[in-house]
This record gives C-alpha cells, sequence and structure tokens, in this order.
C-alpha cells in the first residue's frame, strides 16, 4: 500500500498519523507543498517531488497547513483520477464558510442565521438585520483570526471601513452572523467517515475558544443529538475526515458553526481517550482497501 | 548537549532536537520562542519557520 502524505511542514499532528501509520506497517512518503510543479494536463504519470509517479500512489492523504495549496493540489490529483483525503469537493467547502453555510442549508443542518453582502453599505444593512451582538468572519481563515464580534452601529462602522481600506478582495465578502450566545464553550467532534469518534469541549472566557487561541479543551460526552447533527453536517459537505464545530444555544440546541478539512488534535486525545489520529489512519486504509 | 547541537538561528541559543525529530518538522527554541523548521537532520540545519500566512488554518 502507498501512501503519499502531503504536507507544508510537519506538526505535532503530522507525526502523529504517520506514527499511526507505522504501526499498521505503512511508510507513507511525505510530500513538502512548497516543491509541487503540476503539469496540469500531463495527468498522474508524472512524477511526484517523491520521484515517483502520482499514480503509483493508491491515496494522498492532504494535510497541509496552506489551505490553498492543498485544495489546489487536490483539484489537480482528483481531475487525474487519483485518490485523496479529503476530496477536492469537501476541500473546497470547507475552506469558504460560505460555501459551508450554503451546503448545511442545502442539508437542512442547522446553523447561525448567516448573511454574506458585498459592499460597506450592505453589510451594515445585513449586520442589522441579523441584529446586534454579530459576528463578522472573513469567508477564509482559521484559527479564530480576524473575527469581529459587532456591538453597535459605531464599531460596525469603523470594522466595515478598516475591512474596505485595509483588505484584499476577500475581506471585501462580508460574512455576517448572529451571534449565539453560548454557555462559555463550544464543541469540536470528530468525524472519521460515518461516526462521530470523539468530542471536545472548548472553554474559554474569551467568546472565541478555539484552542489555538487558549480555549481548554475537555471530554464532551458525544450523545445522540451531538452525533445526528455531526453526521448530517458531515455529509453536507461531502464526507471523509472532518472536525465540525458546534454552539449549543439557550435552550441546549446545536447549530453548527464552522468545518475543518484538515483538523487538529493534538490536544483532544488525552482528554477524550480516543487515539484520534489511529482511528483517522485505520479509517483511510479501510477505505484504501475498500477502492483497490 | 553534543557537537551536533544545532543554534537558534534568531538568538543563537542551543536547540535541543528531539530523538524522533523529522526533516520539515516544526519546533520552538526554548530560550527566544522562536518558531524553527528542521530543515536537515544531518547534517542538522534549522531555519525560522515560515511566518503564518493568511490561508494557513485547519
Amino acid at each position: 500500500m502507498r501512501v503519499a502524505l502531503l504536507v507544508t511542514h510537519i506538526r505535532a499532528e503530522e507525526k502523529l498519523l504517520l506514527a499511526a501509520f507505522n504501526s499498521r506497517g505503512i511508510n507513507p512518503e511525505v510530500i513538502l507543498d512548497r516543491e509541487l510543479n503540476f503539469d496540469v494536463s500531463r495527468g498522474p504519470e508524472q512524477r511526484a517531488p517523491s520521484g515517483r509517479a502520482w499514480r503509483g500512489y493508491d491515496l494522498v492523504f492532504e494535510r497541509c497547513v496552506s489551505t490553498s495549496r492543498g485544495m489546489y493540489a487536490l483539484a489537480v490529483l482528483n481531475s487525474w483520477g487519483v485518490r485523496t483525503f479529503n476530496s477536492y469537493e469537501t476541500a473546497a467547502i470547507c475552506s469558504d464558510k460560505l460555501r459551508t453555510s450554503v451546503a448545511l442549508t442545502q442539508h437542512g443542518v442547522p446553523q447561525p442565521h448567516t448573511r454574506v453582502a458585498f459592499t460597506p453599505a450592505s453589510a451594515m444593512q445585513a449586520i442589522e438585520d441579523v441584529k446586534y451582538p454579530a459576528v463578522l468572519k472573513p469567508v477564509t481563515g482559521s484559527w479564530g483570526r480576524l473575527l469581529a464580534r459587532v456591538h453597535n452601529r459605531d464599531s460596525a462602522e469603523a470594522i466595515l471601513e478598516h475591512r474596505q481600506t485595509l483588505g484584499d478582495y476577500n475581506h471585501h465578502i462580508y460574512y455576517v452572523q448572529e451571534y449565539v450566545d453560548k454557555p462559555g464553550r463550544d464543541i469540536r467532534a470528530f468525524v472519521v467517515g460515518d461516526r462521530t469518534i470523539a468530542a471536545i469541549y472548548r472553554a474559554s472566557n474569551h467568546w472565541i475558544t478555539n484552542t489555538a487561541r487558549g480555549g481548554q479543551a475537555t471530554n464532551c460526552p458525544v450523545t445522540a443529538p451531538v452525533n445526528e447533527i455531526c453526521l448530517r453536517a458531515a455529509e453536507a459537505v461531502g464526507g471523509g475526515i472532518l472536525a465540525i464545530d458546534l454552539l449549543e444555544d439557550a435552550q441546549g440546541n446545536c447549530v453548527v458553526n464552522e468545518i475543518n478539512h484538515t483538523m487538529e488534535f493534538r490536544n483532544s486525545s488525552e482528554p477524550t481517550g480516543v487515539d484520534i489520529a489511529q482511528e483517522v489512519i485505520d479509517f483511510v486504509i479501510q477505505q484504501i482497501e475498500v477502492m483497490a | 548537549m553534543t557537537a551536533e547541537t544545532p543554534l537558534c538561528p534568531e538568538c543563537d541559543a542551543e536547540v535541543e532536537i528531539p530523538s524522533d525529530a523529522m526533516e520539515n518538522e516544526l519546533l520552538a527554541c526554548a530560550e527566544c520562542g522562536s518558531e524553527l523548521e528542521i530543515m536537515s537532520l544531518s547534517p542538522l540545519e534549522l531555519e525560522l519557520a515560515p511566518e503564518v500566512e493568511e490561508d494557513w488554518g485547519e
């Protein structure tokens, strides 16, 4: 079984995944996204930076921290028929918050009230439509960067002016959500294929609860409602290996906040007692065997 | 520390390399906190890791 691990560099997660592959007798070839140079029209006979033809891999596992490099590499590889996790389509949806919202809507999955607008004036209207406090997010981005909780018209005007003046065109897509008054935490659940294998609470005194921003991880039981919304969300974006972020509303019901397709999990195995890397790799190996 | 112990390219402190280190692995300098990338294991070479870009994430 030949597997390539496509990375920007080796983080804790990639080391865990490589160790999990090794434990099953598989030694993936690591390919750096900085070394990619595809002849798009020539197909999978051309050699990867490893020296092996792309066709020679049973699977390319994309784990790039660079979302755009990973996504476009998947686009090329999938167009040639090279199998990947996740698929290009799943990555393209998950890497774009608006496309994720559209997919969730199409599949009837609960999410915060969401609007999109394309000018500061219409964005101001969108913010007032969802009511204060509202949340402004870039459509691409991660780790809680450049999120804004907007409490009133004054701050909305300032943020919109800054984004319009200082941001590139990506920041002129105004993705606006209602603020969900969550109980000092959110939920991150890990979906592998058709199973929610584990979940954590991410608690913080700050309204942004990402562990990258200091949120503290503790085990979250995977209840039937959590499992159900996670599997429906995963299906909405095409499925695969995903982290589903949930917000609990005042009634305790969950809505899907966002979905990550190259999830970090280094802080999640210990509190949950689930070897997430091994679960992921065993699923990947099973899928390779099914597809063979 | 051995003669193989590399220096942080930012602050010149000696950087301890884990026994299971891999090429292109990220690590932090214990002295200055800079994020470093192992460019080569033999010989040991460290560089400052690339700055986080806007599209980086999960």
